[in-house]
């Protein structure tokens, strides 16, 4: 059953990636294939993600492969809340080409059939776990349009727009956009590392690499927000702050197989 | 069918003879009546083009009788200039003006609307009714599918479009005009065309900046005071052309301050300059000058020609619709012709033949099957291949020939 899920989502996204490259060559056709590509992807990503929760006992996303699966699917997730929009296709080329590779990555390291028994059931851990995902997932799309944003504003600044009038999204809509996703994303990685010092509490132990990285990472977008609001951090200053944290994130996601999955 | 199309245009057609040839709308409603009273007609008048849409009998004729009666040009005048174009090329010529191919700039708008009022304002039968809706729908198809209507064609909407690809929607972004002349009001005119607000408007003189800013809803204020509203502003287009700096990179650099890192948009539409150019440099800052803008637009013209191809295959896509839908017109009335015609000598054969054979309810309905199956089998094959003929150029021949060898009439004919 899940290789009959997994195959096609693979198969919509890579659609989707190749479609979407299509587009930013000749906008039409190929934009809307693309946009049809993210949609039925994601529905069979979740219905595999489905059949795995209904199988497993425990926490089916355990493994290094199987949260890379649940982190695909957040990506695509957050992506299709307004990624599918015509002027957003130029991030779509970013997106999935990514999400299509991951998909492979977790296939590879197992993360995609069945999961059997995970040690990670405790409600805190599954707490853990997934709030953290979706904070990174997030963290990743606010990279991606906070990329968008400087590319496009070098073009503009460079006075070559070229082909760009009316096919991206504007430079305001990019920054808030990334401001709006990195706000969501605080809060839901502040709870995610409170229900793991909660758990670490209890079960005892020290704060690791990883977990120092996870910290640094959550200081590096507070200070995003903070800056945001109270000193009018906008432009691009604002999207090479994003980026880094985005790198710390990256740090983290690499991490984490290395140290609690190895 | 017998479409025919007598225009000129601003490919052959100097302005002073266009704008003789000039049908307003009105009148241009009242010709088509006027021309249709021996079957259809729909007069399309632009700028740029003047085209009397024909079917009838003597169409050419009568359609050169009225443009040298609208532009009061002798019919040897006019010879020179006009195009005469009938069925196909006719059909073809229409949805290539429709998609924006014969404008002057390639993909322009206007010229869909255009010819959605020229349909509307027509007196249409079958054939053009199905030609202008057909023009209408390649016209918008070409739009949709191709990025020939995309990017700006003129200087004034190449910074609208900038303004635009800085900002997202101009709803709610304020404008400052510096200079109150006829190329401030264009501008001006194609921000606020995008839903942008023209907030002031400084000059030299306060008199002309208050009468500018009032055709906007705006604020007229001195030209010593804007500096103070670059903290008020999104978009400031400056155009005064007076010796001089009218900003410099300093005074923008301080108003940035009280902006929290919105961005400012600034078009230097004027020669010399007005703003200086290293206020580009600043973060936040985009500072456009007229060479900017019409290098933007001559890249955009350029797509816009390279779009044109695409465009071309999808007209010419609708053009060979349009003629398989005229041969259709010429083969269907046929078919149904031949079948009617073999119907009525089946159907008399075996009301004799009943009379004569005696045969009970149950025989009589045996043979009408056994007679009504030879009939269609005997007409499959014509009627196959006929249908297929209408697709080509050799549609109308074949029914012709049809109606001959069966000695169908033409009365039928639909």
């Amino acid at each position: 059953m899940v290789e009959l899920l997994f195959w096609p989502a693979l198969f919509a996204y890579g659609e989707a990636a190749v479609a979407y490259a299509g587009d930013a060559r000749r906008p039409g056709t190929a934009g809307r294939l693309a946009t049809w590509g993210v949609r039925v992807g994601w529905l069979l990503q979740t219905a595999l993600l489905i059949v795995q929760a209904a199988r497993a006992d425990g926490f089916p996303w355990a493994t290094w492969a199987g949260s890379l699966n649940l982190f695909v699917w957040l990506v695509v997730s957050v992506y299709l809340v307004w990624g599918c929009r015509t002027r957003y296709r130029l991030l779509g080329l970013a997106v999935m080409p990514l999400a299509a590779v991951l998909l492979v990555l977790a296939r590879l390291g197992g993360g995609t059939g069945d999961t059997g028994h995970s040690n990670y059931s405790t409600v805190f851990l599954v707490l853990h776990v997934g709030l953290l995902s979706l904070a990174f997932a997030a963290f990743t799309l606010a990279a991606g349009l906070s990329a968008l944003y400087l590319w496009q504003e070098r073009r503009l600044k460079g006075r070559r727009p070229g082909g760009l009038l009316g096919r991206a999204p504007s430079l305001l809509t990019l920054e808030t956009l990334s401001g709006r996703t990195i706000a969501v994303a605080v809060p839901a990685l502040t709870a995610g590392i409170v229900a793991g010092l909660v758990r670490l509490r209890r079960d005892g132990g020290g704060v690791d690499a990883l977990m120092a990285v996870t910290l640094g990472t959550w200081l590096v977008y507070t200070a995003y927000l903070v800056l945001r609001w109270e000193a009018g951090w906008r432009g691009r200053r604002a999207a090479y702050l994003a980026l880094a944290g985005f790198a710390l994130v990256i740090v983290a996601r690499v991490g984490l197989q290395l140290t609690h999955f190895s | 069918m017998n479409l025919t199309l007598v225009g000129l245009s601003h490919q052959a057609t100097p302005i002073a003879v266009r704008e003789r040839a000039f049908v307003p709308l009105p009148q241009a409603a009242e010709l088509a009546r006027e021309l249709a009273a021996e079957g259809e007609a729909v007069c399309l008048s632009t700028c740029n083009r003047t085209e009397l849409y024909l079917v009838g009998d003597q169409a050419e004729r009568r359609a050169l009788d009225a443009l040298a009666a609208i532009s009061r040009l002798s019919e040897d005048e006019l010879r020179g200039v006009v195009y005469r174009l009938t069925d196909e090329a006719a059909a073809l010529h229409l949805f290539r003006v429709a998609a924006g191919l014969d404008s002057m700039v390639p993909g322009e708008g206007e010229i869909l609307g255009q010819v959605r009022s020229a349909f509307e304002a027509g007196a249409t039968g079958p054939v053009l009714d199905r030609l202008f809706r057909q023009a209408l729908h390649g016209g918008k198809k070409v739009r949709a599918e191709t990025a020939i209507a995309e990017s700006p064609a003129s200087v004034s909407s190449a910074a609208a479009a900038l303004a635009q690809q800085v900002f997202g929607q101009l709803e709610g972004c304020r404008v400052m005009l510096v200079g109150a002349g006829h190329v401030a009001e264009l501008s001006a005119r194609s921000l606020a065309a995008r839903g942008a607000q023209i907030a002031f408007v400084a000059n030299r003189s306060p008199e002309r900046a208050e009468a500018l800013a009032a055709r906007f809803g705006g604020t007229g204020v001195p030209l010593e005071g804007a500096t103070e509203r670059l903290a008020e502003i999104d978009v400031l287009v400056s155009s005064t052309g007076a010796p001089g700096r009218a900003f410099g990179r300093a005074e923008v650099e301080s108003a940035l301050r009280g902006r929290k890192g919105r961005p400012l948009f600034l078009i230097d539409l004027a020669v010399p300059r007005d703003l200086d150019a290293a206020i580009h440099e600043l973060d936040g800052c985009f500072l456009y000058d007229i060479d900017d803008l019409e290098s933007v637009v001559a890249a955009s013209l350029a797509g816009r020609r390279r779009e044109a191809g695409r465009a071309e295959a999808i007209v010419a896509e609708e053009a060979d619709r349009f003629r398989d839908w005229q041969a259709s017109r010429e083969v269907v009335p046929a078919i149904a012709s031949l079948r009617a015609w073999a119907e009525e000598i089946r159907a008399a054969e075996l009301a004799r033949a009943r009379g004569r054979l005696g045969l009970s309810e149950s025989q009589h309905a045996a043979v009408e099957s056994v007679t009504a199956q030879i009939v269609n089998k005997l007409l499959h094959l014509p009627t196959v291949r006929l249908k297929e003929a209408a697709a080509g150029a050799e549609g109308g021949s074949y029914a012709q020939a049809l109606r001959h060898l069966f000695g169908l009439g033409d009365d039928d004919k639909r």
